[in-house]
């Protein structure tokens, strides 16, 4: 069946992907400036030549880096032991999975509220061409999509602590932190509220200003004339004709979202105090911990990957086409 | 003419803003009628207001243009008097268009029984699975075969698209049927395949049509009257026989005289030398009067009107003698 070496064809290029951001991952951590067993007994500490070298076999960092520390890692890798972190002791892999579910969390409704205002706003403002809804929407749009992260975190969080009392950091209170989830549920909502609204401001503009060019080239398509010479209201036309083909590239740029999601990420934990894998990966960065850095964008690299995949089974479904070739 | 036009069309005038901010005339005081069961040919080079007839005929301009004038009766409603919602119950309905080649006139990502079925649905002519049923004859009526129907466009042909496209048309029994180049980008064979089709559908069902084409050899093997556009006016209207063998307008003869005779091969191409007028530019008295090989003094001033010189054979030139055109 076509769809079936279509998705296997798109398996191939994701693994092959996934083998080079391996390799990257493992690389950069290796040109980069510092000395890990440095790191780990601290730099002030005099230590012999001996206690280091034995430390250097230890880590197996006396063997070459191509192919045995390179096999070893991915063998590590492929166990899920992403490595021991430098500044907190635990293994990188059960940090990064306790922060994992407040980003997931953070991402996902902010991504879910941008798509779906965003996608409203742009199907609109394209359908409503040149009026003063379209103008408002486009600047509104324009001036969201340029606006800097943090910029517009820091102003967020001042107007929305200052007018509404809302809390400025952090996922729950202090006092309610290590309760079980479901009796602090309206304290979680409103630590949510201002960084899920920064989320969404900033990529609402981008998926209003490609939805609405999007819909604006499909209702130029001959079949749209088809449609409304069928007897459709121009809401059915919309609707039915336009919205599914206008959604194809939006398809596109989600998932390649997913993965810039995650820096915006960074700027937003940063300044909400955010306790996810933004600010995670913020601490890591200015304490040199390297391994922690280096799980964190596996991660991250992971995560784009599996995100395109879907992409691109779910194109299999919205474009008949694409199974064609 | 004794029998009762389905369609009258009167003064038809539309006017397009351009982008220039001028305003372009794509037609102006456009008039024929469409009897039932017969075929009338609109002809015309490119920018001579073919196309832009049939749009305004089904109220379907673009956001530039409007209709600023005249009437187009259907049986006794004037189509240009009723709301936009009034109007969608006569499209498809009433009259259906066949478009270009079909090339994107189907939706890429739906499948081409269900489009079919959409404007069935859309109408509320029948029932789910009554809807279904006649998805499948319409496809069978035009040669394909009914279990293609869950294809998509792109798994057509360039001809059976068009075929697709024509069993869309036929959906609701309209009264009307528009085409508009239905046979351009096609091959020459597809051509015929076609033409042939929308022959046999207009005769099985007693179809009006209303062909937009600039192939001559099109309108001789389908049209009963023609009307020849010129710069967005109609230049001569009268029976296909009338029009090939006793053309007056010279705009007409020199048209007749460009497309190859088959029974005198050798003899070269006439062409007719300039370029259509501009449409935001239109010269004050006959329009065709700069390419005109016959023109006097008077043409460049006196904006011909259209002149009746045989019953029912209509000729716009100065040059002709006849009453001025009454249209009923």
């Amino acid at each position: 069946m076509a769809r079936r070496d279509y998705l296997i064809g798109k398996m191939g290029i994701s693994l092959l992907t996934l083998l080079f951001v391996l390799l990257l991952d493992f690389m950069l951590f290796r040109v980069l400036p510092g000395d890990p067993v440095r790191a780990v007994i601290g730099r002030n500490v005099r230590i012999s030549a001996d206690v280091q070298n034995s430390l250097r076999a230890q880590f197996g960092l006396d063997k070459p880096i191509f192919p045995d520390q390179f096999v070893d890692t991915l063998g590590q890798w492929a166990r899920g032991n992403l490595g021991v972190s430098w500044s907190q002791r635990r293994p990188v892999s059960e940090i990064l999975i306790s922060k994992l579910w407040n980003t997931l969390l953070l991402i996902g409704l902010g991504q879910l509220f941008s798509i779906i205002f965003g996608v409203m706003l742009g199907l609109l403002a394209g359908w409503k061409r040149k009026t003063p809804f379209d103008i408002g929407a486009l600047t509104f749009s324009l001036i969201a999509w340029a606006t800097p992260t943090f910029w517009l975190g820091i102003i967020l969080l001042v107007a929305g602590s200052a007018w509404f009392g809302l809390p400025t950091g952090g996922i729950v209170s202090p006092a309610n932190i290590g309760k079980p989830l479901h009796t602090v549920l309206p304290d979680l909502i409103r630590h949510l509220i201002l960084p899920t609204l920064t989320f969404t401001i900033l990529y609402l503009g981008e998926y209003m200003l490609i939805m609405r060019s999007s819909i604006l080239e499909t209702l130029s398509e001959d079949y749209i004339l088809t449609a409304r010479a069928k007897g459709m209201s121009n809401f059915q036309v919309l609707m039915r004709h336009g919205l599914r083909n206008a959604m194809l590239p939006m398809v596109t740029i989600i998932a390649l979202n997913l993965g810039f999601t995650v820096s915006g990420a960074i700027y937003i934990e940063t300044v909400f105090s955010y306790d996810g894998l933004g600010n995670l990966v913020q601490t890591a960065l200015v304490k040199q911990d390297y391994p922690l850095l280096q799980g964190a964008f596996l991660l991250l690299a992971v995560s784009v990957i599996v995100a395109n995949m879907l992409a691109d089974f779910l194109y299999t479904y919205l474009d008949p086409r694409v199974k064609a070739n | 003419m004794n029998e009762k036009p389905l369609l009258r069309v009167r003064g038809l005038t539309t006017e397009f803003a351009t982008s220039e901010g001028a305003v372009a005339r794509a037609l102006e005081d456009v008039s024929f009628d469409v009897l039932p069961g017969k075929t009338v040919g609109l002809v015309g080079e490119s920018g001579s207001g073919k196309t832009t007839t049939l749009m305004a005929l089904m109220r379907l301009l673009p956001a530039s243009g409007r209709i600023t004038k005249g009437k187009v009766w259907f049986n006794d409603t004037n189509l240009l008097a009723l709301s936009e919602h009034e109007m969608r119950d006569y499209r498809w309905k009433s009259m259906a268009i066949v478009f270009q080649g079909a090339m994107n006139a189907l939706n890429p990502v739906m499948k081409v029984g269900d489009q079919i079925r959409e404007a069935i649905l859309l109408h509320d002519l029948m029932d789910r699975s009554a809807a279904e049923k006649r998805v499948r004859d319409l496809l069978e009526m035009v040669g394909i075969a009914p279990a293609r129907r869950d294809q998509y466009p792109h798994q057509y042909s360039g001809g059976m698209r068009q075929r697709a496209m024509i069993a869309m048309a036929l959906a609701c029994a309209p009264d009307i049927l528009f085409a508009d180049e239905p046979t351009t980008a096609l091959d020459v064979m597809i051509q015929a395949q076609i033409l042939q089709l929308l022959k046999e559908i207009q005769k099985a069902l007693g179809l009006a049509v209303v062909i937009v084409t600039h192939d001559l050899g099109v309108v001789a093997e389908v049209c009963d009257e023609v009307v020849v556009l010129y710069g967005g006016k109609v230049a001569e209207y009268g029976s296909v026989d009338r029009i090939y063998n006793h053309a007056q307008h010279p705009y007409t003869q020199r048209l007749l005289e460009s497309f190859p005779d088959i029974n005198n091969p050798s003899e070269t191409l006439a062409s007719i030398p300039g370029t259509p007028p501009r449409l935001t530019q239109l010269p004050p008295g006959c329009r065709f009067e700069p390419r005109c090989h016959v023109k006097i003094n008077r043409c460049a001033e006196v904006s011909p009107p259209l002149l009746e010189v045989e019953p029912g054979h209509y000729v716009a030139c100065i040059l002709r003698e006849g009453k001025e055109a009454n249209f009923q």
